[in-house]
């Protein structure tokens, strides 16, 4: 199995590449197209600022080549909300495979949202194995609200999606590498699913 | 729905932990690492590793501290104590930090706190502030509340929350130590002030005390060390107690 975590200096990849040696794989971090190309599976993980995660994706020409990849891509936080049509974040175009514009918390609660809220109404194989309801860590500011790619929904303020896939890509708000056993399962769904590229 | 987070906190001096544990079944009492996955696996919805050494070393003694932490466990940290740096961030996020806790250096330095949240991004930023009520008004210390500042509380916690931090944890000096329970009175003025999570700090003793900080004090999170490491409270008891008392926790 050969996994990547695309490394173009946006956040904390270290723990999701331990969170995959855990699992008994390896992950190999790189931004080099060929590589991440011929990858079994990619993880385009991601914190922090959007438009500043998008001009470093820009400035590796890696913005072109996630939308044309074939195997299965999971995008993680910020590297979800990069996959979205935009994000109000600094009103920062995304890469346009989720058809959602991602939008803000407002101040009714308080942002960002820090820490364990439940996941429902899962339909994905992503999702295998895992309870209904189950806790996932999460830690944002922005939201995709409910769309016709949700394949998870999280309530903060209202219910938004907290988990999108079209085709061979997926993305999930919460953080599976940090969400204890249950987010362990749902990153072995994913280094286990049968689509290849 | 968001549940209220449980938080150990665990001292570090030298890469070791610092305060007396109390586990059986632990190899070594003083080896953060384990103690984290115990933690992790009990039910803890989150760690605090709090720095005290003062070493020339520290810094890289701290940096492998992190390493082996974020190898180890799957749950998130947040690593604070002498931390003053983009530099020194940088290094612990890259290890596999979730969050760093900043303190003295942000009442020194408050344009760190901006620094920072833009370039990692205000949820891996959390402000410490340790505050004691002197005459009616909560004073912000700083070296574990030795030296009073010119800062009111509320004034800094606005302050903090405007320069993009992302969390406060407050400790209150007086009820630290105390096993009195929260000051709970500030944390509910606290958290109806700012529209960020804030961590309760110092005075856990009961259960009850955590109730009380979750419904009185409108906590976030609660964070503790002594009651957990010795053993006072499990922290899968906590969560059943508080989850009887209708609040939300990850069970």
């Amino acid at each position: 199995m050969n996994i990547i975590i695309i490394d173009y200096g946006a956040g904390n990849i270290k723990s999701i590449q331990f969170a995959v040696e855990r699992l008994g794989y390896e992950a190999i971090l790189s931004n080099d197209e060929t590589v991440i190309r011929n990858a079994d599976k990619v993880i385009f993980p991601g914190v922090g600022e959007a438009s500043s995660a998008m001009r470093k994706l820009r400035a590796s020409g890696l913005d072109a080549l996630i939308p044309t990849l074939k195997q299965p891509v999971l995008g993680i936080c910020l590297g979800m909300q990069l996959m979205c049509n935009s994000s109000q974040e600094n009103n920062t175009k995304g890469l346009g495979i989720f058809d959602v514009d991602v939008v803000q918390f407002s101040n009714k609660v308080k942002v960002p949202q820090i820490g364990w809220n439940q996941i429902s109404k899962l339909n994905s194989p992503l999702f295998k194995g895992v309870s209904e309801d189950e806790y996932m860590y999460l830690v944002h500011s922005y939201y995709a609200p409910m769309c016709d790619e949700a394949i998870a929904s999280t309530n903060y303020e209202l219910t938004y999606a907290s988990a999108l896939q079209k085709n061979n890509f997926f993305g999930v708000q919460f953080h599976p590498e940090k969400s204890s056993l249950a987010g362990a399962k749902i990153l072995e769904n994913f280094i286990l699913l049968n689509q290849t590229k | 729905m968001l549940t209220k987070r449980i938080i150990p906190c665990l001292d570090i001096k030298n890469g070791r932990t610092v305060k007396g544990v109390n586990f059986i079944n632990l190899r070594d009492a003083g080896d953060p690492v384990e103690l984290a996955k115990i933690y992790s696996q009990n039910g803890a919805d989150e760690l605090v590793f709090l720095d005290i050494s003062a070493t020339e070393e520290r810094r890289k003694t701290l940096a492998k501290l992190v390493l082996d932490v974020a190898a180890a466990i799957n749950i998130p940290f947040t690593v604070g104590g002498g931390i003053s740096t983009v530099e020194d961030v940088d290094v612990l996020l890259q290890n596999g930090a979730d969050k760093v806790s900043i303190n003295s250096s942000a009442v020194k330095n408050p344009q760190l706190i901006n620094d920072l949240s833009s370039k990692f991004g205000s949820q891996c930023i959390v402000v410490a502030i340790d505050a004691k009520n002197i005459e009616g008004e909560w004073v912000v210390h700083l070296v574990g509340g030795k030296v009073p500042t010119a800062l009111n509380l509320f004034d800094w916690a606005v302050e903090v929350e405007k320069r993009g931090a992302g969390e406060i944890l407050f400790t209150s000096m007086d009820n630290d130590g105390t096993k009195d329970g929260f000051a709970n009175e500030a944390l509910a003025k606290l958290t109806e002030l700012i529209n960020i999570p804030v961590i309760a700090s110092g005075g856990a003793g009961t259960i009850q005390h955590f109730t009380d900080t979750f419904i009185t004090g409108k906590s976030d999170a609660a964070l503790a060390a002594s009651v957990f490491h010795f053993k006072e409270i499990e922290i899968s008891e906590l969560k059943k107690e508080l989850q009887k008392q209708g609040i939300p926790v990850r069970i």
